[in-house]
């Protein structure tokens, strides 16, 4: 019986950093909306905030559409 | 026997395993969406169904063998396929009649441990497989999936803490629906083929085939609409106990659950590590309650859901082994075992509609407790 720890070892460290990538990028792309929202609220423009969010969300897309691509692939 | 007879009873029985597979784990990739009303019951199953089906026609490789060498793959003749297939429905059906999620990979490797060791003895299941290939992956799905829940899941609430609370559930919300079309996308391509591999090697087993063919389009389209199928039949009562019972969540911990759940079963079906949906999407949601302050698990539920994990394998086998042992003595056999199948899925159906969970229900609290606030 051959169990292949070292295989689990790095599915439990490849699945973490995915994880943690794209919640945390998600999560500050919702913040950075939010801060947009409050920009605005008091006058500002929002622009920073905006594109900030909208950076953090584009590098969650390619980092799912590589997720998809290995599915397929 | 009429060979092409039994092998026409296999492909039945493997499309119903099928189906059976699907409403199953509808709540492996929906039943967090659903709790926190980011998709409506009816769209987020049609989300799972088409996806699954898209997922079938993706997924490039089929199971070479029905057991993985878990049992002897000489000694799998069609009657022994049917027996095993038989075990999983029941086992299937009677968790979801009680609404536990457990692993349809596991009842089918249980009813083909129990055909085979009826049909053709001990020696011909490979207990040292069975502790590598379903033990061990057992234990370490959830714990895997909900350490990096509980991770994700704490980043999540980290960083958002001091933001608006109307914009975070709406962007938690969008994010939701598409990590939960993530993990339908990964379970189409993972589960329908197991449907695939079955039909296929009963085939060959049949003559159909050669030996080593591809699946034809028609059993690719066959095993695909039939988990499509399950899945927008949708397991409500299922559902009802990941997206309600197991902890109360919240749409940032549903983002994280499906998101920590997809990536852990892409990365153990890349990296040469298979992990089960069910145990990673348990887990993963576990995890999404440990990781919230002041979210209460229900460990009760959550023991309940590990008895019946725990069960899977050794009750398919013991209802795959029965259903050898009739099958076996020949057609009247098959057919016996095949008529007394279709009354007890009749008879559960059944005692499903004294209790209904329905779309519309599916959100209730269970026990008449108080509904509680679900937006985040």
């Amino acid at each position: 019986m051959a169990i292949n720890w070292g295989a689990l070892g790095i599915v439990f460290v490849v699945a973490l950093a995915a994880a943690v990538v794209l919640t945390g990028l998600f999560a500050y792309g919702v913040r950075g909306l939010s801060e947009r929202v409050t920009a605005r609220a008091h006058g500002g423009s929002g622009t920073v905030q905006l594109t900030g969010a909208v950076v953090c969300f584009a590098i969650c897309a390619a980092v799912i559409g590589y997720g998809i691509y290995l599915i397929v692939a | 026997m009429d060979f092409s007879l039994i092998v026409l009873v296999v492909i039945v029985a493997a499309l119903a395993f099928d189906f059976t597979n699907g409403f199953h784990d509808t709540a492996n990739a929906m039943a967090t969406s659903i709790a926190t009303g980011a998709l409506k019951p009816r769209v987020a199953v049609a989300i799972s169904a088409v996806l699954n089906l898209v997922g079938a026609f993706l997924s490039i490789e089929v199971a070479k063998t029905i057991s993985g060498g878990i049992v002897d793959d000489t000694k799998v003749t069609p009657v022994v396929i049917f027996a095993g297939l038989v075990g999983a429905i029941v086992w299937n059906l009677v968790t979801w009649l009680v609404g536990l999620p457990s692993s349809s990979s596991h009842a089918l490797f249980g009813g083909l441990i129990g055909a085979t060791w009826i049909a053709s003895g001990a020696d011909a299941v490979h207990f040292a497989k069975v502790v590598e290939k379903v033990l061990i992956p057992a234990i370490a799905s959830p714990v895997v999936a909900g350490v990096v829940a509980i991770v994700g899941t704490f980043l999540v609430y980290r960083i958002t803490a001091k933001s608006r609370q109307d914009v975070v559930g709406k962007g938690f919300k969008t994010g939701q629906v598409l990590s939960a079309s993530l993990v339908s996308l990964a379970h189409g391509t993972n589960d329908a083929q197991k449907t695939m591999g079955v039909i296929t090697l009963a085939l060959i087993a049949g003559g159909s085939l050669a030996p080593g063919s591809n699946p034809p389009v028609w059993v690719i389209l066959a095993s695909g609409a039939a988990i499509a199928l399950g899945t927008y039949f949708g397991g409500w009562r299922i559902i009802q106990t990941m997206g309600k019972k197991l902890t109360e969540i919240q749409t940032p911990q549903g983002f994280a659950a499906e998101t920590s759940s997809a990536a852990v079963i892409l990365a153990s079906s890349h990296l040469g590590f298979a992990l089960s949906t069910t145990h990673v999407t348990s887990g993963g949601i576990i995890g999404s309650g440990l990781g919230r302050k002041l979210a209460e698990v229900r460990w009760g539920v959550a023991g309940k859901m590990v008895i019946a994990w725990a069960l899977t394998l050794p009750a398919a086998a013991i209802v795959g082994a029965i259903a050898a042992a009739v099958s076996t003595r020949g057609s009247w056999g098959t057919v016996l075992v095949g008529g007394v199948g279709v009354l007890l899925a009749l008879g559960i159906w059944l005692a499903s509609r004294r209790n209904p969970v329905t779309p519309a229900t599916v959100n209730n609290e269970p026990e008449g407790a108080e509904a509680a606030p679900v937006a985040a």
